[in-house]
């Protein structure tokens, strides 16, 4: 794909070089315009989050470990007072599951995939200095802080039966509107709002960046996939987002100036929200995932020392993916009533967006015959990926079917079929990301036998958490419900099992990313060899706090 | 002389479930039925739980005695305990749906899965570095690549007809003559209503966990008045919501529809056989979301015209006719299901 002469600064012979001169720690991490230092604000805040999002699927999964109402009464107390009622501790359960949804997409994959890795390394790739726009690259993390501390906030105050807003990621009206007195949801409204803000200039300054700042000789076609995946994803934020934003502005009017956009009796319509949202909503989902596929890319490449198979196929499948997400969004929505050629339009379009999906996977396949495979640890993060978001992957084809969808939709299938594709997928592909480039970002070789071991427990956890979910969709299990008869009771305890391997896994990736940042061993520029062929492994490790002051040529 | 037309009927319909069903859930006591007295204490027995409740309104006229309450089988409309498949289905859309599911989606992706594992255990076997020290650069073949795009377009095109046939099939719209039965839901129980019969909305809220031990039946799924039905007549409802949107859901029969405000939503199907049919709401809806279960219970025709008279309600013109022939003497046998 891309071959670098490389013609750079920024070896260990020029450390003390001006572009290592570093601003004093308040100027360095309070006022940055470093797009590195910016990825490593992005990358803390989204460990931070995810902390807390996985902290409140444990809350979930003790609860749902068997059936009948265990704990919920009691953490109620703490979120109601001393007098909680039954109802306020169900209310609890729905402010749960919205916290999760929303840390989780919003605060933890968002920031991470594109605000850590792509700020970190789209400048490298791409051989510029740094973003087009730092000043704006800095608010853009910066509004996250207010962002996230709103949605922690909500969580205090009134929310319709108890405190919090309760009414899932999806905030649909009217339970977000007439269903939910207090002032909770407008908290998480407003929260999503300067998230969606952020997200919208992070998006504004990608585009720019890749589209004007690449370094002589990297045309567009000679980007490497990590970057092309951000690019796709910058443009489905700028187009999604302002829906979302219109969409949940209407959302606050009707809450409280009286309008009646999502309100039958008022001439509005409580469809039209879940149409806005998912507009939003599907292109959200490749959003998360496609900078996944990028970094994927990267490392069965580099671990199999091939360049990627199909380069133009793999980029041209996830502008693909990017472009039919666009028109598949009411797949949310088969048993809201629509009418049966517009469920038989959705269905047929959906499933379309199978074919990329496939050429990418095949692609990956396709990449790592031949070549020469070293299972380090980014390597096997990245081919657990490829087997569960194509477990994942088929699973969605099943809910495509608007027929089909009709018994499933709601059910914990659906819970089953996005973590698989998100949690399995998404977060293995951040995990696969995290330690590929690990050494380059913190100048240290994390532990490999942790490394490893980590992943092993993680994958049997997750595995284990989530297949079972399949078996209770099937049978029938709602999502959303803190209690359920006593059929779902074996399953869910299988997986509430499966949760507690998972948070195992997270104590030995915790345990290496201390003891890596405190013990690790010095990481030279290119730790994984001659397969690492992308501008960041020709820098030191960790990079000069200012590289490529000579534009590096690539031909 | 009403009054004296509806007790012989009340008689004759008492009788004809028993000539014409053997099915183990009516060889319950058809006696008590019949006894029932006619003064217009229409509920027996068991009135707080029982599907008559709402007839108390409306008692003074009506002097038939509703059906006893139906015992639900296990694992019949309801899940059972471990399962890992769908629920069996007891709707002709069911049937295809299901079929499509196991048939056609769940065994192609179970291929495509183990094939993509097998692909890339084979990879990760063959060329690990210690036996494949040299990488090829092959990073094209144009043939490869085209068959990996056709061949999944090939196979959802596979999935897509019939897929598109059982949407169709779906929404075929109700004849004229099918059961209709207006659903409302409301934070945090559901009110049926049977206009076409007269009989006005009665609500369904859950058992609690003694009251539903106490019946048989399953806590969290069990309602205390169900939505009464007949089985083999084509059966329309019309569903919307209160106040927030709700979804009546019920899995064995293939049924998911959205309870929205301000709209009203049409889901048409037919039950093959008598039976109780669970199912729970499906769209969030608030503190109570996880309890607001919903009951069907399906009676052969007879005796759904039977509960229908004992709620005071009046048969459609059709019914009515078909109601009397099978609930004349013995010999004459109600429809066959």
């Amino acid at each position: 794909m891309t071959t670098i002469t490389a013609d750079h600064h920024g070896d260990h012979a020029h450390d003390h070089h001006d572009a290592d001169h570093k601003p004093a720690f308040f100027q360095r991490w309070f006022m940055s315009t470093n797009h590195k230092d910016i990825g490593t604000l992005y990358l803390i805040f989204a460990i931070i989050a995810g902390i807390i999002g996985g902290a409140i699927s444990g809350l979930m999964r003790a609860e749902l470990a068997q059936p009948g109402i265990q704990y919920l009464q009691i953490w109620a107390q703490y979120s109601d007072g001393p007098s909680a009622t039954l109802d306020q501790a169900y209310h609890l359960w729905n402010v749960l599951i919205t916290a999760h949804g929303l840390i989780m997409v919003f605060f933890m994959v968002m920031p991470a995939m594109i605000g850590g890795f792509g700020n970190w390394f789209v400048p490298i790739m791409i051989g510029a200095p740094d973003m087009a726009f730092p000043r704006m690259n800095n608010i853009s993390f910066w509004l996250l802080i207010p962002a996230f501390a709103l949605l922690l906030g909500s969580t205090f105050v009134p929310g319709g039966t108890g405190n919090g807003a309760g009414t899932g990621w999806t905030v649909y009206a009217p339970l977000s509107t007439s269903g939910s007195a207090g002032p909770a949801v407008d908290m998480a409204i407003l929260s999503l709002h300067i998230a969606g803000a952020s997200s919208i200039l992070g998006a504004i300054n990608f585009i720019t960046t890749i589209l004007n700042m690449r370094a002589p000789g990297m045309t567009l076609h000679k980007m490497p996939l990590f970057v092309w995946s951000v690019l796709v994803t910058a443009f489905l934020l700028l187009l999604a987002l302002p829906v979302l934003a219109a969409a949940i502005t209407m959302l606050l009017t009707d809450r409280n100036f009286g309008t009646t956009f999502y309100d039958a009796a008022g001439g509005g319509d409580p469809e039209l929200y879940q149409h806005l949202f998912w507009f939003f909503g599907h292109p959200e989902v490749y959003i998360m995932i496609l900078p996944g596929f990028g970094i994927v890319s990267q490392i069965i490449s580099t671990f199999s020392r091939k360049p990627v198979f199909g380069y133009l196929g793999m980029a041209y499948a996830m502008v693909a993916i990017g472009v039919v997400g666009f028109v598949v969004w009411a797949h949310h929505m088969f048993t809201t009533g629509m009418s049966v050629n517009v469920k038989m339009y959705f269905t047929a379009a959906t499933m379309v967006i199978a074919v990329p999906t496939g050429i990418k996977i095949f692609s990956w396949i396709a990449t790592i015959w031949g070549g020469s495979i070293s299972f380090k640890t980014p390597m096997v993060w990245a081919l657990g990926f490829i087997f569960l978001f194509t477990v994942g992957g088929v699973t969605g084809v099943v809910l495509a079917n608007g027929g089909v969808d009709d018994v499933l939709h709601d059910t914990y299938y659906v819970v089953a079929h996005f973590h698989y594709v998100l949690s399995l997928g998404a977060v293995f592909g951040l995990f696969a990301g995290f330690y590929y480039w690990f050494p380059k970002m913190s100048g240290r070789m994390y532990n490999e036998f942790l490394g490893q071991l980590h992943f092993w427990v993680f994958f049997i956890g997750v595995n284990l958490l989530f297949f079972p979910m399949h078996f209770l969709g099937l049978s029938g299990m709602p999502r959303r419900y803190p209690d359920y008869p006593e059929a779902f009771a074996y399953w869910n305890k299988i997986a509430s099992h499966g949760y507690e391997i998972m948070a195992a896994g997270m104590l030995i990736f915790f345990v290496n990313l201390i003891w890596s940042l405190a013990a690790g061993r010095k990481a030279e520029g290119n730790p994984w060899g001659e397969g690492a062929t992308t501008l960041e492994w020709t820098l030191s490790s960790p990079p000069p706090f200012h590289q490529f002051e000579t534009l590096p040529v690539v031909d | 002389m009403k009054k004296v037309k509806s007790l012989v009927l009340a008689g004759l319909l008492a009788f004809a479930p028993a000539t014409a069903m053997n099915s183990q859930a009516f060889a319950q006591d058809n006696a008590a039925v019949a006894a029932a007295p006619a003064d217009g204490a229409a509920a027996p027995a068991e009135s707080a739980v029982n599907a008559a409740a709402p007839a108390a309104d409306a008692a003074p006229a009506v002097t038939v005695a509703a059906p006893p309450r139906m015992k639900p089988t296990p694992g019949v409309g309801m899940p059972s305990p471990g399962e890992i498949s769908l629920q069996e289905q007891f709707s002709p859309t069911g049937h295809t749906a299901r079929w499509l599911h196991d048939v056609l989606l769940l065994p192609l992706i179970t291929i495509i899965s183990v094939l993509v594992l097998a692909l890339m255990l084979y990879v990760m076997v063959r060329f690990r570095r210690s036996a494949n020290p040299i990488p090829s650069k092959t990073s094209h073949n144009t043939l490869i690549e085209v068959i990996w795009t056709v061949v999944p377009v090939v196979i959802l095109l596979v999935i897509a007809v019939p897929s598109i046939g059982l949407l169709a099939d779906q929404y075929k719209p109700a004849p004229k003559d099918a059961v209709t039965v207006k659903v409302t839901g409301y934070q945090w129980y559901w009110g049926y209503e049977y206009p076409d019969n007269g009989i006005g909305e009665y609500v369904s809220n859950m058992l609690t966990k003694e009251q539903a031990e106490a019946n048989g039946e399953p806590y969290l799924l069990a309602p205390d008045n169900r939505m009464i039905l007949p089985a083999g007549r084509p059966i329309k409802l019309i569903i919307t919501g209160a106040d927030v949107i709700h979804a009546f859901a019920i899995p064995s029969l293939w049924v998911k529809m959205d309870a929205v405000p301000g709209r009203l939503n049409e889901k048409t199907f037919t039950i093959e056989k008598p039976g109780v049919y669970y199912g729970q709401c499906s769209e969030l809806c608030g503190a109570r979301h996880a309890f607001m279960p919903i009951a069907i219970e399906a009676l052969p025709p007879a005796q759904f015209d039977q509960w229908v008279l004992s709620q005071g309600g009046k048969l459609r013109g059709a019914d009515a006719a078909v109601t009397a022939a099978a609930a004349a003497p013995a010999a004459a046998p109600a429809e066959k299901l």
